[in-house]
């Protein structure tokens, strides 16, 4: 006994140093799949106020070029309105039930230069707000709330190893994957394309739908490189996000109002 | 001023600027340049291994929660604050050296300081960046991000140190 405790006098430093190292390294290869990522994530009020704060000071500087994007998505949508009144005498919109609904935030603190991003908004759990939601830009689409508190939420964003989604070429209607690799938060990877679909610089790719979480055809980017497959197998292409993520401020949060019905009817097809 | 409130005023305020300002220096996404390790490499030398590895560890621990990366700050700081005494002992020839109380630019001279810097930077954003990439694909990716990171951080600091300093010893940044 007094040998080990003059062993443990002696090498406490590297003791404590190699204990608490595995503690560390234990809580990072914990966050280190998209599922654990959200468990052992903390959206703290506290945090939240902190980037408040500062984005407040910051947002003046920046509201010419925010009125501007307001203003041209304004103008998006009229024409879209404009669209569904002349359009009304063969589809009564009123009477279909909206399946997504969109919530106003605004970002209030993010990265682009990690490896695996995420951005906090200024909406919460009180807001309407929960896990797994979407959330778009007035550009494209932006990423997943993964965390919420009362009052804020954290999102992983399209800039994170984990963060996969399913994409549609709206040319020939064909499904591929969105990926990340690190690098330029202005370039994404569409992998998974089948040998036999022709991809072309300057396509578009928009999301499929298929996810619940976003709705079908919001744009996701442009493609810039087309990449064929060196060894037949399937073949990538390099594309440019539509999202300006370095410049996201103004976002939406994109509510499902029949998730959890869709969920049900998914889990019954697991289990059975 | 009490030894424990400015070391708790440094940490704030080195927290604040690398949240609020270093943060968003964004250069093509190679240079992230973390300052706040400052308040580790300017602990006093006298300070005990147990408290200095406990304060790497929760400093890092603030960090991660800033940067929503649970334990990776907290690794690295952990990591450098480890090889601190052996890092001072190579720079100035002893563990304990008498003349000075705590590393800083007017205790060390100038040479010392720089050469502390960047030896201290580079072991911090060499573990981080290894720790985030989490393999060795894309590796010449990784260093690069860790020399470029590395000098624009050792910059900073040490424009911080030349700026805060204080000859009589008694401010923020003696």
């Amino acid at each position: 006994m007094k040998t080990l405790i003059r062993f443990l006098q002696k090498h406490h430093f590297v003791l404590l140093f190699i204990s608490l190292e595995i503690v560390s390294i234990l809580l990072l290869s914990r966050s280190h799949s998209y599922h654990r990522a959200v468990l052992t994530h903390a959206t703290n009020n506290i945090t939240g106020k902190l980037y408040e704060w500062n984005n407040t000071m910051g947002s003046y500087l920046s509201l010419h070029k925010q009125n501007q994007m307001l203003q041209q998505q304004n103008a998006v949508l009229l024409e879209e309105l404009n669209q569904y009144k002349t359009n009304s005498d063969y589809f009564d919109s009123m009477n279909q039930p909206a399946i997504f609904e969109f919530i106003p935030a605004r970002v209030i603190s993010n990265t682009v230069h990690l490896r695996n991003n995420y951005f906090i908004i200024n909406k919460g759990v009180s807001d309407g707000i929960r896990q797994d939601m979407g959330v778009i830009s007035p550009e494209g689409i932006a990423g997943i709330i993964i965390g919420t508190s009362a009052h804020y939420s954290t999102a992983l964003s399209l800039l994170h190893r984990y963060a996969s989604l399913s994409v549609r070429l709206q040319n020939s209607g064909q499904l591929a994957n969105l990926k990340w690799e690190g690098g330029s938060y202005t370039q994404g990877e569409i992998v998974d394309i089948p040998t036999h679909v022709q991809v072309n610089k300057g396509d578009t790719i928009v999301t499929s739908g298929h996810s619940f979480v976003f709705p079908e055809g919001m744009p996701v980017g442009i493609v810039e490189e087309f990449i064929p497959s060196t060894h037949g197998g399937l073949n990538s292409a390099y594309i440019r996000f539509s999202t300006d993520f370095n410049s996201l401020r103004q976002v939406y949060i994109i509510k499902n109002t029949h998730k959890e019905e869709l969920d049900t009817i998914e889990n019954t097809m697991i289990h059975e | 001023m009490n030894k424990t409130l400015i070391q708790i005023a440094r940490l704030t305020g080195l927290l604040l600027l690398q949240v609020w300002v270093i943060n968003n220096i964004r250069l093509g996404g190679y240079v992230n340049p973390f300052v706040y390790v400052l308040f580790i490499m300017m602990l006093p030398i006298a300070v005990p291994g147990w408290l200095l590895l406990i304060s790497a560890f929760g400093v890092g621990m603030i960090m991660d929660i800033f940067m929503s990366t649970a334990g990776l700050h907290s690794a690295a700081l952990l990591l450098m604050a480890f090889t601190r005494p052996a890092v001072i002992r190579l720079i100035t020839g002893s563990s304990i050296p008498e003349n000075i109380s705590y590393p800083s630019i007017s205790q060390m001279g100038d040479r010392g300081w720089i050469s502390y810097t960047l030896v201290m930077v580079l072991i911090y954003h060499g573990s981080l960046f290894l720790l985030e990439s989490f393999s060795f694909q894309q590796i010449e990716y990784t260093f690069l991000r860790i020399i470029l990171s590395s000098i624009a951080s050792a910059i900073i600091i040490l424009l911080l140190s030349y700026l805060f300093v204080n000859r009589s010893a008694k401010g923020l940044f003696p």
